[in-house]
């Protein structure tokens, strides 16, 4: 940065640094407006449109802004420096000719189109248009093509920026999008009229700045003035991806990413954008009972809240070594609190925040964190993927790596399944033994690691699940020892967790107390009849077949897997519908607003828990939200940082797991179905249709690969 | 009368094919001869010898050729330098580059030779235009036959310096004459322009530094080390010295390819190599001075001008490739304007958006200007169009596809007031075909 040159913006001269663009430079120094159609930071410079053409006093044409950059301009020839005019007559020239031209063959459908209200073309058009068009010739019409069931499409309207082209090709890493023909016939077409194979793809929704590509499941649905827009937090994943939440009325409408660039960048994937749907079907909307009287056949019915509490407050009243309470991947920190102090007031030992079974935790924060932080992969020159499928389990940590492998200098190594992950990797092995031959091997990927400035390690938090993955735990603390992964100025040891709940989780401690059963622990105890009483918080991705002799409490907010082998029902709030903490992968704590209100009679889920305290006589010792994040914050300070990613800390890896035989079983990833993976997404008939597509193109994709 | 060009003087001796155009012969005509000298003399030295001859490029835009390649960086870096020679002649009206291809490769061969040693390049690609077969037969004949004596490859010319020749024949589009766009579709991209800068001397051909010439740049370089700069500065006014090859079609009585001096009075040129306009210097209605891109010239001015740069830039025209496209009175000069603009609708490649978008627009209102059927403020319409289109684009496409059309209205808009008049008055022009 320390290259600044001296650069003359409509009369006033500035210090600019030599490698900013012109548009940069007219946009942070000059405080003009220059508009733009192509340009996009985060895509590569392409330069098609016209539309930021600057005038370069003494050039013999206009300058595109977009691609010219500082040091590219010569002073003037008395020694002055070069004066750039973004508000000449030239230029306005110049803009007036470009948006005539895109908008002689444009259709002029504003009124049925969906971007209407939040569109570059529109809006420019009226900055830096003619009032009028002498373009009498007729205009051109072209073929809608078929991208798959997210993405609408309505190629006449596209003006060929090549957004959608650029952000396919080099963030989502398919070659499925491109521009087609040449001339006033060039398209931007799938090439074979195939659904879109990317988890990323609805981006290409927010970038297109007109109406040609546009939401399939939002069509038609709303103008954006009248939505009202809430910043929250996803918790599909544990990115915690940034998003705003579109609502109207209470119906969530849509969901779009806000820029962060530590997190999500600008990006979200499409089960975060396409969830919504899903969060208007199969709801609990009130309280259920299941009717166990001879003539109730053992359905479920419903119940208003006292007598559901009532009986709730009756079974946790019972001995306290036959209760046990799980939570689940998209809980809140606050109804997870609660629900621990609840549990803790009432002797409760056999708690888990671990739904998939893994036994991590307990030890330093640093040793479940994903600690290179999701920005930081950007930084690393070699990473170890051992049994994850980031592309799955967080899109947006895979397009990370592939950012940082795009731009060079990162090579990637994978133990467990071979899959497509949009860059090249060399496959050093299947199972959990063979990072133990990784570790001895001094070859190809495994030479490149141990050399490396900043090696990365990531493992995800399936792959560690039982005593297997504490072995393998251990064996991956060695390598990390061996291979300087962590040091004072690095630390390169990640764990991916694919839930959004589960760091708070781990953080808050909400982990089997002492003699206390572990997840899998407490299902063989419930089948075995030990433990009689089960707490379900939102836990749904759990083999509930050996839940049915216990006495199942669930609370939470979709019909699922949980709901159907339970006792009682008591209805709480989706992730839209409830202001909450979450804590993502690398410790960052966030906090997500409330946008709708939760359905019927369901409540907060933190409301839910005080209410049902009061009923067994251990009141909760907090009558508000605020109240309760204080007490959250007082007890484990982490939750008080909010936004940021904590401190690196360098931390033992020795003390890693705990040692013992690697398994030759082959890792398996967890997800199997990306648009399957909790109850909000089985709910949406929208994530249905992208797996069913997916399942179709599955054989064909397969084929090709060969 | 001025005085012509001496056949001794000519570079092309083979430009009709009179003669073999194989190595033997070729050596015979004086290629080949001296070589490994003219590299000794180094790099520097020859850059030197190119400036001071004041060769302007040849296809098209005339940028000084030697001060182009002194923009090469000086040392080669981590990044091989490159010469790529821009052998996709597809202007509409030029085929001088056919006739050198097809007779005189070898003279091709050895530029290729002496321009890499001067810009430190080991490797040289020829574009070839996608529908030059018997061209590209010729040309790969030729190098197989420098190969085989020694001229190129290992320790070329016995100099030590080790240089590779390529062959790429391209597939037909004419913008993947424009250099960037050449590059990309060397690379195996699509062929569409890139932004500049940064410019191929930077980073061109795989990101390396890479000059890019027309192949008549390259082809005369040989000769006027061998003869000198002073030789080559005989011929043409200051700033547009040397011989050039011209090509002259259209209404001329022998349509043909002739070296001569450049700053030749174009009714010299017409007159002794043509054999003169169709019916006469009086018939003749207007020539378009270098290949389609360039505004035509109506007869007073013809009569007059010199081909050269800088003269025919004063009449607000351009010497392009020097391909002089020859319109007696019974053209059309409105339908074969709308046919140019046809063929940039037709070639623009669709990146940026003037091109993209006014092509099509100017060939549409061009081909209602042809009956007649359009609005009097149309055609300053069109002006405007064609000047919004002009400077606006990625490439020099969009300037080439407005250049023709403000040709025509500056110098024949009462042709066209008159074609609209009578559309409006029922009486509308009877179109021919433009030919």
């Amino acid at each position: 940065m320390s290259d600044l040159r001296k650069l003359n913006i409509d009369g006033t001269e500035y210090e600019v640094p030599a490698e900013y663009t012109l548009m940069q430079a007219c946009e942070e120094f000059g405080g003009a407006e220059i508009p733009r159609f192509c340009y996009h930071e985060r895509l590569s410079i392409a330069g098609n449109c016209r539309m930021c053409l600057v005038e370069w006093v003494g050039a013999p044409k206009p300058q595109a802004s977009c691609a010219l950059q500082v040091k590219d301009l010569r002073p003037n020839r008395d020694g002055t420096p070069a004066n750039i005019r973004t508000n000449s007559e030239t230029v306005k020239k110049a803009r007036e000719g470009v948006m005539e031209f895109l908008l002689i063959n444009h259709p002029l459908d504003c009124p049925i189109c969906d971007q209407g209200g939040e569109c570059d073309l529109q809006d420019q058009a009226m900055g830096y248009g003619r009032d009028t068009s002498r373009f009498e010739e007729n205009k051109r019409a072209v073929d809608d093509k078929n991208m798959g069931p997210l993405v609408n499409t309505i190629m006449t309207r596209c003006i060929q920026c090549t957004r959608c082209v650029r952000f396919i090709t080099e963030v989502a890493g398919v070659q499925e999008i491109g521009l087609v023909n040449r001339g006033e016939n060039a398209e931007i077409t799938t090439y074979l009229e195939k659904s879109l194979t990317s988890e990323m793809s609805g981006n290409v929704i927010d970038l297109c700045p007109v109406g040609a590509l546009t939401s399939k499941p939002y069509a038609f649905n709303a103008r954006p003035w009248e939505l009202d827009k809430v910043d929250s937090i996803d918790v599909m994943d544990a990115v915690g991806s940034n998003i705003r939440v579109d609502s109207r009325r209470d119906a969530v409408l849509r969901i779009l990413p806000v820029t962060n660039d530590d997190v999500n960048e600008e990006w979200i994937s499409d089960k975060t954008r396409f969830v919504w749907d899903g969060l208007a079907r199969q709801r609990l909307d009130r309280p259920f009972i299941r009717d166990t009287s001879v003539g109730g056949g053992g359905k479920l019915r419903a119940a208003g809240w006292d007598e559901a509490l009532a009986v709730v407050a009756e079974k946790l009243s019972g001995d306290p070594a036959q209760i046990a309470a799980i939570a689940g991947d998209l809980c809140d920190a606050e109804s997870m609190k609660a629900l621990k102090d609840l549990m803790e007031s009432l002797g409760v030992k056999h708690l888990d925040c671990r739904q998939d079974g893994s036994l991590i935790g307990g030890g330093a924060r640093a040793e479940y964190l994903f600690n290179s932080t999701i920005a930081g992969l950007e930084d690393a020159d070699a990473i170890l993927l051992v049994g994850t499928n980031p592309r799955h389990e967080a899109p947006l940590v895979n397009t990370r790596i592939r950012k940082a492998w795009v731009e060079g200098g990162l090579e990637v190594g994978l133990i467990g399944e071979a899959v497509d992950l949009t860059y090249s990797y060399e496959h050093v092995g299947t199972s959990a033994a063979d990072v133990a031959a990784f570790a001895d091997a001094g070859k190809g990927f495994a030479k490149t690691f141990k050399a490396a400035k900043n090696p990365v390690i990531i493992v995800g938090a399936a792959a560690l699940r039982g005593e297997d993955g504490q072995a393998l735990l251990a064996a991956l603390g060695e390598l990390a020892a061996a291979a300087n992964v962590i040091r004072d100025d690095h630390n390169g040891f990640n764990i991916l967790h694919g839930a959004a709940s589960r760091v708070a989780g781990l953080d808050m401690g909400f982990l089997p107390g002492e003699g206390g059963l572990s997840t899998d622990a407490i299902l063989d105890a419930a089948q075995q009849g030990a433990v009689k009483t089960v707490y379900l918080m939102a836990a749904d991705e759990l083999d509930t077949s050996k839940l049915k002799d216990a006495f199942v409490i669930y609370q939470g907010h979709h019909g699922d897997n949980g709901a159907h082998v339970a006792d009682v029902i008591l209805p709480g709030a989706a992730y839209t519908e409830k202001s909450g903490l979450y804590v993502n992968m690398e410790g960052r704590v966030q906090m997500a607003d409330r946008a709708v209100s939760p359905k019927g009679d369901a409540k907060e889920d933190w409301a839910i828990l005080r209410a049902l305290s009061a009923k067994i006589d251990r009141v909760l010792p907090y009558d508000s939200l605020n109240a309760l994040r204080e007490k959250l914050m007082a007890d484990h300070p982490t939750f008080m940082s909010l936004d940021t990613a904590p401190e690196r800390a360098a931390f033992d890896p020795a003390a890693l797991g705990k040692k013992g035989t690697l398994s030759t079983a082959p890792l398996k990833n967890p997800i199997e179905d990306f648009y399957m993976t909790n109850p909000i997404a089985r709910a949406s008939t929208v994530m249905a249709e992208c797996s069913a597509v997916i399942e179709e193109l599955q054989p064909t994709l397969n084929e090709a690969a060969e | 009368m001025a005085e012509l060009l001496q056949d001794k003087d000519r570079i092309f001796q083979n430009l009709y094919g009179l003669h073999d155009q194989g190595l033997e012969a070729a050596q015979k005509r004086g290629a080949w001869i001296g070589t490994s000298a003219m590299l000794e003399q180094g790099s520097s030295w020859i850059i030197d010898q190119v400036k001071a001859s004041g060769l302007r490029g040849r296809g098209g835009a005339g940028f000084p050729t030697g001060l182009k390649w002194s923009f090469m960086p000086k040392e080669v870096g981590n990044r091989p330098h490159y010469l790529v020679v821009n052998a996709d002649e597809s202007e509409p009206g030029s085929c001088k580059d056919r006739d050198i291809l097809r007779h005189d490769p070898h003279l091709l061969i050895e530029g290729c030779l002496v321009a890499s040693f001067a810009m430190q390049a080991h490797a040289c690609y020829i574009y070839l235009r996608g529908e030059y077969i018997l061209e590209r037969n010729r040309l790969q004949a030729a190098i197989d036959e420098a190969y085989a004596a020694g001229l190129v490859g290992k320790n070329a010319c016995g100099t030590g310096w080790d240089f590779d020749i390529y062959m790429h024949h391209g597939a037909g589009a004419y913008i993947c004459g424009e250099e960037t766009a050449l590059l990309e579709s060397l690379e195996g991209k699509k062929g569409q322009p890139r932004l500049k800068p940064p410019f191929p001397a930077n980073a061109g051909l795989y990101g390396c530094p890479t000059t890019v010439n027309n192949v008549e740049s390259i082809a005369v370089v040989p000769t006027i080390l061998r003869r000198g700069a002073d030789w080559f500065t005989k011929f043409g006014r200051d700033n547009n010295k040397g011989t050039k090859v011209f090509s002259l079609s259209g209404h001329v009585n022998t349509p043909c390819n002739i070296e001569e001096a450049l700053s030749i009075p174009m009714k010299t040129l017409i007159e002794t190599y043509g054999g003169g306009v169709r019916g006469g210097w009086d018939n003749l209605k207007c020539v378009i001075p270098g290949g389609s891109s360039v505004p035509l010239l109506p007869k007073e001015i013809c009569d007059t001008v010199l081909m050269d740069f800088d003269a025919l830039r004063e009449h607000q025209s351009g010497l392009g490739t020097a391909a002089v496209i020859v319109m007696d009175k019974s053209t059309d000069v409105v339908k074969a304007i709308a046919r140019l603009s046809y063929f940039y609708k037709h070639e623009s490649c669709g990146q940026c958006t003037p091109c993209r978008e006014g092509t099509g627009w100017m060939w549409r209102v061009m081909e209602r200007m042809v009956v007649g059927n359009a609005k009097t403020s149309e055609i300053d319409m069109l002006l405007e169009v064609s000047k919004q289109v002009e400077g606006h684009t990625i490439c020099a496409l969009g300037d080439a596809a407005a250049w023709p059309i403000q040709g025509l209205i500056r110098h024949f808009r009462h042709e066209i007031e008159e074609r609209i008049d009578n559309y409006r008055s029922d009486k509308p022009t009877f179109v021919q075909a433009a030919e």
